[in-house]
């Protein structure tokens, strides 16, 4: 089957005063439908431009964005708006009306698609269920927390019947426990809508929780794709290392010994590794830091090791580790 | 005071009113649209374009740096041109007007403009055409700041009004300037000042109420 995303060659780039940036700087990717799509990066890296450029937000200076067959960009503005209202998008700070209540923000999107008021107020009453913010129908954006915020813009989303949904940043302005429920939320409405999902977000957390897919952005260029678990166990760039690794960076400025990153699966998790390691070489070893992390439904570890200083026994200890199944071992370079 | 007196004090409060609600309410229906195309023409703006918002600019930026008393005068052939004369109540609405909607449309301007550029973008994500973005979105979501800024007009335009009284411009203006200026009458002269002070707080407590009770954006959990 054909992608329903299929992203070519793009550019997008800014004069600034200090010359030409390119915030996305040639980046090819491809989404599938039904798919829960990643796109992780630091900071700067280009993410939330080239997520505008998923709804022509943003203009692309070059390449090309086909979405279910139809090129973007060849597109007139009254098709493009057309088009744009296929791709929902919900954002960091959730950018509601905040003159006007829970359901006229939810009936927004069928005003503008021309549906008659009384038809958008029952279906805009609906979305709220599904969202489970009925009883906020009359309330106004200012009286309702963070996540509720975002259940709204969610249920606005879904009143313009959409095959995609983006995700800027969705759940960076809220706490861990209402980001754990907005993400099921979108997980429920990727499955049971088949909408697919952009997720752009800057915590792997995230991207381990709900994505299928993810692509990893640095300074405005693609410099890894791969499913979700391959990319937890085998980060192959330092921009996805560090993603994956952050907490750890004060513990590596720390130590100064040799430093490894152990990761397991839920298969091997069930055999002391590192005990019985300890046990075969008779030496100590300091675990760092460990983590359990659930991608899913599947447990997947890493842990942070500090091997002895001895070169040889260390090597040895690698070597040891590399041999178990489901185990990869690497050494992690102070930058 | 003579019940004389009384009679035109009040006539001249139903010309005052008269002239700064004819010229605010004709200032807005000019005033806003010129404030909507340069919020919207301006390089943020939802369609930049900047030779128009160049010659808005400048246009607007002449008409507010040229002195009220000066442009009462200056367009005096026009005032004659549109309503016959260049004197009185009705006529003075032209130049009140003129000076209104620069003015005017840099606070509609200004107002627009703090609408948080999120909400726009998130419009335009719905695939919004430009006229909905513009009324739901920038007028609807910045209304308290328009009725703020309403209220800064209306109390401007009533200065205004009170000074085309000196050249026969109708209104209390009018009455301060022949009866407690020339006249040495200062009993009429406070009173008529003391009028204007009153309908300007009357103006801005409506506005201020108005606004408080129109914002839904600080309301508390019910």
């Amino acid at each position: 089957m054909e992608p329903i995303i299929q992203v070519k060659n793009l550019v997008k780039s800014f004069d600034t005063d200090d010359g030409v940036l390119h915030a996305v700087n040639d980046v090819s990717f491809n989404i599938n439908k039904g798919e829960i799509f990643g796109i992780i990066g630091l900071s700067g890296a280009g993410k939330s431009t080239l997520v505008r450029c998923l709804n022509l937000l943003e203009k692309p200076s070059s390449g090309s964005v086909v979405v279910q067959g139809q090129d973007l960009m060849s597109l007139s503005e009254k098709d493009l708006r057309q088009a744009r209202r296929k791709i929902g998008m919900i954002f960091q700070h959730f950018n509601l009306l905040m003159q006007i209540s829970v359901v006229k923000n939810v009936m927004f999107p069928m005003e503008i698609a021309g549906v008659p008021k009384a038809e958008a107020k029952k279906k805009a009453l609906e979305y709220l269920k599904i969202v489970g913010l009925e009883a906020k129908a009359n309330a106004f954006p200012a009286q309702l927390s963070g996540g509720q915020k975002q259940r709204v813009a969610i249920a606005r989303v879904l009143a313009s019947n959409p095959e995609i949904l983006l995700c800027d940043e969705a759940t960076s302005a809220l706490d861990p426990e209402t980001t754990k429920s907005i993400l099921n939320l979108i997980k429920d409405i990727n499955r049971k809508y088949n909408i697919t999902v952009v997720v752009i977000t800057h915590e792997m957390s995230v991207i381990q929780e709900i994505c299928d897919q993810c692509i990893v952005l640095e300074n405005g260029k693609l410099v890894e794709q791969n499913n979700v678990e391959e990319l937890f166990r085998h980060p192959k760039t330092s921009a996805a290392k560090r993603l994956i690794f952050s907490a750890s960076k004060t513990v590596k400025e720390m130590s100064n010994g040799k430093l490894v990153r152990v990761t397991f699966s839920e298969v091997a998790a069930g055999e002391p590794i590192v005990g019985n390691m300890i046990l075969e070489f008779k030496t100590p070893v300091s675990i760092l830091q460990s983590e359990i992390t659930d991608l899913n439904g599947k447990s997947n570890g890493q842990m942070l090791l500090r091997l002895p200083d001895d070169e040889d026994k260390a090597n040895k200890m690698i070597a040891y580790l590399q041999k178990k199944a489901e185990v990869t071992v690497e050494e992690v370079v102070h930058e | 005071m003579s019940s004389a007196m009384v009679g035109l004090i009040i006539r001249g409060i139903g010309e005052t009113l008269l002239m700064v609600l004819a010229s605010t309410a004709l200032g807005y229906v000019f005033g806003l649209p010129l404030g909507v195309a340069l919020t919207v023409t301006d390089k943020n703006g939802i369609k930049p374009n900047a030779t128009v918002y160049r010659i808005l600019d400048v246009i607007v930026n002449i008409g507010r740096s040229i002195p009220f008393i000066i442009l009462l005068i200056l367009i005096i052939p026009f005032t004659k041109m549109l309503v016959g004369k260049s004197y009185g109540t009705i006529a003075t609405i032209v130049p009140l007007t003129v000076s209104a909607i620069p003015f005017i449309g840099r606070m509609v301007e200004s107002s627009l403009k703090e609408v948080d550029h999120g909400v726009i973008e998130a419009a335009q994500s719905m695939g919004a055409p430009t006229l909905t973005i513009i009324i739901k979105v920038l007028i609807g979501e910045s209304r308290i700041s328009l009725i703020t800024g309403a209220t800064i007009a209306i109390g401007t335009i009533i200065g205004y009004s009170a000074m085309a009284g000196t050249v026969g411009g109708g209104g209390l203006g009018d009455i301060a300037i022949r009866y407690g200026y020339y006249r040495y009458e200062s009993a009429i002269m406070f009173t008529t000042v003391i009028i204007i002070v009153i309908i300007v707080q009357l103006f801005q407590y409506t506005g201020n109420t108005l606004a408080r009770k129109l914002d839904k954006r600080n309301r508390e959990i019910e």
